[in-house]
């Protein structure tokens, strides 16, 4: 059997090198064509009248006046009267007509009764004594529930509670493919249905989890040498992507349908659609070329989607293109829920950490949402935790970059640095003293961290709390630390040979941005001996072998193992074919620099060309798959572990912050291109500042609006807000060996926490909740003077 | 968008021949970047859009020994880059360079910036200048007011005044001249805004069939000015406090100043109290935290916005500070 492994060190030509990332060129030069580029002669344009209210039962639907409005080809109600909405912005009617006025024109000429229902959009603390009984399980309450518990556990809450949904086959199905533990599925077939009531829904905003014990934390906390006491949170952000959720969708004929999706899901697309729309998947294309960002919240096929589907139908199968207008895009297309607690934390006067006690809250939207994984990463040995889910009237909720991590640790490493803190601890002492309770990449963090605490000058830099001030300039460094898993997602490639030397590779997945395409290539072309440039790449349609969704940072894992398996059976076909022009075995022969050669005697060679010249008239296509048993070894893996430090400086008149410098320290495996790796890291130091100090979905609770669904108050940072970014990638012995791991969401972890422990330290004292504003700058400060 | 008539007179008369009697159905278009937007967001709804960029008597920026006569329709770049505002207006350019980003000031006019339409987001989202629930609850005063006014809020209007560079030009002394049917007329730049009471009215002084034909800033002598700005990010942000002054001084103390806030109230804010607590005085730290304690004694922030008295306190010292010459 060939060899599958990655190549050695020495032998590297282009994996672990900075590349620059193949599509490059065409970005800048403004030639990359997104889903929003796609555009058709005699193409409609869709658009959606949305519910003005947070929470409203639909009465009636008059859409009579648009249908007649001429340049109206297609009017489709997505929601019927009777239904209630469950947030502002919600889809009710979708229009297609023949340019975007005329269908704004025939948006707002059609007729909806509402009735309005009280609405909750706040995701403050709860108050006392709500939410006392935890409700039947919804199928997300389940999957949150295995965050935190273990299966029997899960199984037996399921079991005392019961289930919001059906268990029939298809749910099932879909549980055990995502990989629910068996004893989790029996659970919920044996589980008694609750359907949800509308009116238990309404009544039920606050779900309380049931508490989480571990340990003995009364008894640790009653011994306790110190204990540190505060509040800390994230709020409700969006994903606010540049390119809006959207697609085109047209029928070449009556039984096809071809979109032009913005996904990260290219492979998932036809799935999803087929039943709504009653089409075998089969006959469903999917194609994109470009994505202008999705951090999660881009894997489904959406309900403006089906309804531009259904509309291009109803208009005899045109194109209709269903892209979201800004304020769509970031009342609707999904956002982070919030996580706030209230915690308590005692360690030994030397640091050691022994107990942690907390009540946290926060909402998904409807759907309420789970506990983020508290204490995050260090497992203090006695626990208590509570948690109070609000199912509120925000709107959904969708993975963000590292789903529940970046709250978990701005909640968890803000609540170990003030216990620095009061121990008047260095809290990288602190840290460092605690890494043994951290999991197996304890040694990781260590060795990061000497990295980092050099890269940020921490020993001379770092002082006390409100030590190090000039006027009115507050000066301090803060820290977090992070994790994440990363193992490759599952992956089919087609690498084909063809007879005349050139080579090709085809793949149903998507590149992000994140330089995928650049990797496969890197892959193909260091197995095959070639240039980049020799090869032909093609990706992001379902005409192409199926490879999994870019989610949880797995992308990288899966095309690279299933790259280089198809790219080393590709090369073994060849090396069969020309063995006996080169009067040797195919085991003697290699691939290097563009030529096929003996490897004992490297003077017997042919070129690439004339080597391929012997495959005869057909072209070798050999399909590379991940994961596959049969072709060890495994070339992916999962856990990877990240330091950040973060250096700001605060106005203390005005509450200003401003993030000086961050230094990044990450590991993930064997890296394929470094430079594309170091850019995920410096995008989620970007979007981490950001985050940290600007961004959030504000909601009115009067009107149930947000209140900022737009650029001018759904604040990113700009150019001069980002100050210098340092970022250190582990490599070499100890992480390349380990395989291929992903890296899109462990960067984006550390810097919510890292800053606002450097703010913390800085003015002397915590502002709770992230964003960092000027208003809660000084209010914290004032807060302290009055103490 | 919806459709609209589109008309692009050659002379200012003509402009103001195509306007009409009420706000609303028809609207004066120069750079667009606001007006275009509220159209997108069906904020502002006109019927008829008046073009006035081929009116050439509205560009051009001159100097005479009276002072700066600026065409309504010069670019904010434009003006920023101008050799007499970079020289006798130093506060100016940079208010104008702290302004929006360098694609808006290329597109941006002078006389846009001053009738721009407030900021405040109930009013952004369509809920109206004034803005009520349907059971007459002011979305204000209840709701989410952290970014609204903390002075002359007393009535309905509660948004801050939106331009960055006004007040800038306030405390430099600047005129506004209009045009209507009934000829030109000339008022103090401060006299321009008005707080409204009523849905129908606006926040400046302009008729809905007048234009701004230009503006004039006095020559600026020996004064020494200052613009300061807080905001969160560093570019391309609404502030959270702006203030401007203007010093006269005889050696070091002030014979007069004038000192103009911004995104504190509905209008630009003079400070006639803090203007007198810096008449006679040598500049210093306490003159000047006297000088921002003056200004912000009236004010009366809402449940969510008492950090910005604060803000504009210290927005107010620091422009004082910087107009003398000390550190801001
Ligand atoms: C992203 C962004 C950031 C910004 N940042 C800032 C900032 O930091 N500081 C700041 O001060 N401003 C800022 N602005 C506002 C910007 O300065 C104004 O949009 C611009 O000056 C308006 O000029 P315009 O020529 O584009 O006006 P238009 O959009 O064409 O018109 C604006 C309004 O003025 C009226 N109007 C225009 N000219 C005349 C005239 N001659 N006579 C009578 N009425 C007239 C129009 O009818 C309309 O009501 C920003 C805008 C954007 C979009």
């Amino acid at each position: 059997m060939p060899d599958y492994s990655w190549p050695a060190a020495e032998q590297r030509t282009l994996i672990g090198k900075r590349v620059s990332r193949v599509d490059a060129p065409l970005k800048v030069s403004g030639r990359a064509k997104y889903s929003y580029d796609y555009t058709r002669p005699g193409m409609l344009f869709g658009k959606i009248l949305r519910s003005p209210y947070a929470k409203a039962r639909i009465v009636s639907i008059d859409t009579s006046a648009a249908e007649k409005m001429p340049g109206v080809k297609a009017v489709e109600i997505i929601q019927k009267p009777g239904t209630t909405v469950q947030w502002a912005g919600d889809e009710i009617v979708g229009v297609a007509a023949v340019d975007e006025p005329t269908a704004e024109d025939a948006i707002r000429v059609i007729k909806v009764q509402y009735q309005q229902l009280p609405h909750l959009v706040s995701d403050a603390e709860p108050p006392a004594g709500v939410g006392g009984v935890p409700g039947p399980m919804s199928e997300d309450d389940i999957w949150d529930a295995t965050d935190l518990m273990s299966p029997p556990q899960v199984a037996s809450q399921v079991s005392q509670l019961g289930v919001t949904f059906k268990a029939s086959p298809d749910v099932i199905d879909e549980f055990k493919k995502f990989g629910l533990p068996a004893e989790i599925v029996e659970a919920i077939q044996k589980a008694a249905y609750h359907p949800l009531a509308e009116s238990s829904h309404s009544a039920s905003w606050y779900q309380k989890a049931s508490a989480l014990h571990q340990g003995d934390p009364d008894k640790a906390f009653a011994g306790a040498e110190a204990v540190s006491e505060g509040l800390y949170g994230a709020p409700v952000i969006t994903h606010c992507c540049l390119e809006t959720h959207g697609s085109t969708a047209e029928w070449p004929d009556k039984d096809h349908l071809l979109v032009h999706l913005s996904t990260q899901n290219v492979s998932g697309i036809p799935g999803q659609m087929a039943e709504p729309l009653g089409l075998p998947a089969a006959n469903i294309r999917q194609q994109q070329d470009h994505i202008g960002g999705g951090f999660g919240s881009k894997f489904a096929a959406d309900r403006w989607d089906i309804t531009a589907a259904r509309l291009s139908k109803k208009a005899g199968g045109k194109p209709v293109r269903m892209m979201l207008e800004r304020d769509s895009e970031l009342q609707v297309a999904g956002a982070r829920p919030s996580a706030y607690a209230r915690v308590k934390v005692a360690a030994k006067t030397d640091g050691t950490l022994t107990a942690w006690h907390s009540e946290s809250w926060g909402t998904g939207g409807p759907g309420g949402g789970g506990m983020p994984p508290i204490p995050y990463l260090f497992n203090i040995p006695n626990q208590h935790k509570e948690h109070t889910a609000i199912r509120n009237n925000i709107g959904p909720a969708r993975a963000w970059r590292a789903p529940n991590h970046p709250q978990a640790a701005a909640i968890t490493m803000c609540a170990l640095d003030d216990l620095a803190a009061k121990l008047n601890l260095d809290p990288l002492e602190l840290f460092r003293k605690n890494l043994g309770i951290t999991g197996p990449r304890a040694e990781n963090y260590r060795e990061e961290f000497a990295i980092a605490a050099d890269l940020m000058g921490w020993k001379d830099k770092w002082r006390g709390r409100g030590q190090d001030r000039s006027g009115s300039v507050a000066r301090g460094l803060g820290l977090s630390i992070h994790t994440w898993g990363g193992r490759g997602h599952s992956s089919d490639c087609d690498l084909t040979l063809h007879p005349d030397g050139s080579v090709d590779i085809k793949l149903g997945s998507q590149d992000l941005g994140t330089g995928t395409r650049t990797c496969i290539l890197m892959v193909a072309a260091e197995t095959l001996g070639l240039p980049i440039e020799a090869i032909s790449l093609y990706i992001g349609d379902t005409m192409y072998p199926p490879s999994g969704g870019s989610g949880g940072s797995t992308t990288i894992g899966g095309v690279s193992s299933s790259t280089r398996r198809a790219a080393v059976d590709a090369r073994e076909g060849l090396f069969t074919k020309v063995a006996p022009a080169l009067n040797a075995q195919p085991a003697d022969l290699e691939c290097v620099n563009g030529t096929v050669r003996v490897k004992s005697d490297p003077s017997r060679s042919l070129s690439w060309k004339q080597a391929c010249s012997k495959l005869g008239a057909v072209p070798l296509t050999a399909r590379g798959k991940n994961p596959d048993k049969s072709k060890p070894p495994d070339l992916t893996n999962s856990g990877v572990g990240g330091v950040q430090m973060a250096e700001v400086e605060v106005d203390t008149d005005t509450g200003v912050a401003k993030v000086k410098k961050i230094v990044a320290v990450q590991d993930c495996g064997l890296i394929i291109d470094l430079k594309t790796a170091e850019s995920q890291c410096y995008g989620a130091l970007i979007m981490g500042i950001t985050y940290a100090l600007y961004e959030e979905k504000i909601m009115d609770q009067l009107t149930g609006r947000m209140l900022n669904p737009n650029m001018q108050f759904y604040r990113l940072a700009g150019i001069s807000d980002i100050p210098e970014l340092v970022v250190h990638m582990m490599t070499g012995k100890g992480y390349d060996e380990r395989g291929v791991i992903g890296l899109g969401e462990p960067p984006v972890i550390s810097p919510g926490a890292a800053i606002s422990n450097a703010v913390a330290n800085a003015i002397g004292v915590r502002v709770p909740f992230l964003p960092l504003t000027p208003d809660r700058v000084l209010k914290a400060l004032a807060d302290h003077n009055l103490d | 968008m919806r459709a609209f008539e589109y008309a692009t007179p050659q002379t200012k008369e003509q402009a103001v021949g195509l306007l009409g009697t009420k706000w609303g159905p028809i609207a004066v278009l120069a750079g667009g970047t606001d007006l275009l937007a509220l159209m997108k967001d069906d904020v502002e709804q006109p019927k008829r859009l008046v073009n006035i960029k081929d009116i050439k008597e509205l560009h051009g920026v001159t100097s005479s020994a009276q002072g700066l006569r600026i065409g309504a329709l010069t670019t904010l770049g434009d003006l920023a880059d101008n050799a007499n505002v970079l020289q006798d207006y130093p506060a100016l350019a940079e208010a104008l360079n702290d302004a929006a980003s360098p694609q808006i000031r290329n597109l941006a006019t002078l006389g846009g910036n001053l009738c721009q339409r407030p900021r405040c987001w109930y009013f952004r989202n369509g809920f109206g200048l004034l803005p009520k629930d349907k059971v007459g609850k002011d979305l204000v005063a209840e709701g989410d007011n952290r970014f609204h006014a903390i002075l002359g809020n007393s009535g309905p209007a509660k948004f801050v005044s939106p331009s960055t560079i006004v007040p800038t030009l306030i405390a430099y002394g600047a005129k506004v001249r209009l045009a209507g049917p009934k000829g030109n007329r000339e008022l103090p730049l401060e006299k321009f805004y008005v707080i409204p009471k009523t849905d129908t009215e606006r926040e400046h002084d302009l008729r809905p069939n007048e234009i701004i034909t230009e503006v004039f800033i006095p020559a600026a002598g020996g004064m020494r000015a200052a613009h300061y700005e807080i905001r969160q990010k560093a570019a391309f942000d609404w502030p959270l406090a702006v203030a401007a002054v203007a010093l006269n001084l005889s050696g070091s103390k002030v014979l007069s100043a004038r000192v103009v806030l911004g995104y504190v109230a509905p209008v630009p804010w003079p400070s006639p109290e803090a203007e007198q607590a810096l008449a006679g005085k040598v500049i210093s730290e306490d003159v000047a935290k006297a000088a921002a304690d003056a200004a912000l004694q009236k004010a009366q922030p809402f449940t969510h916005n008492s950090y910005k008295v604060q803000l504009a306190r210290v927005a107010v010292k620091r422009a004082i500070l910087k107009a003398a010459g000390g550190a801001a």
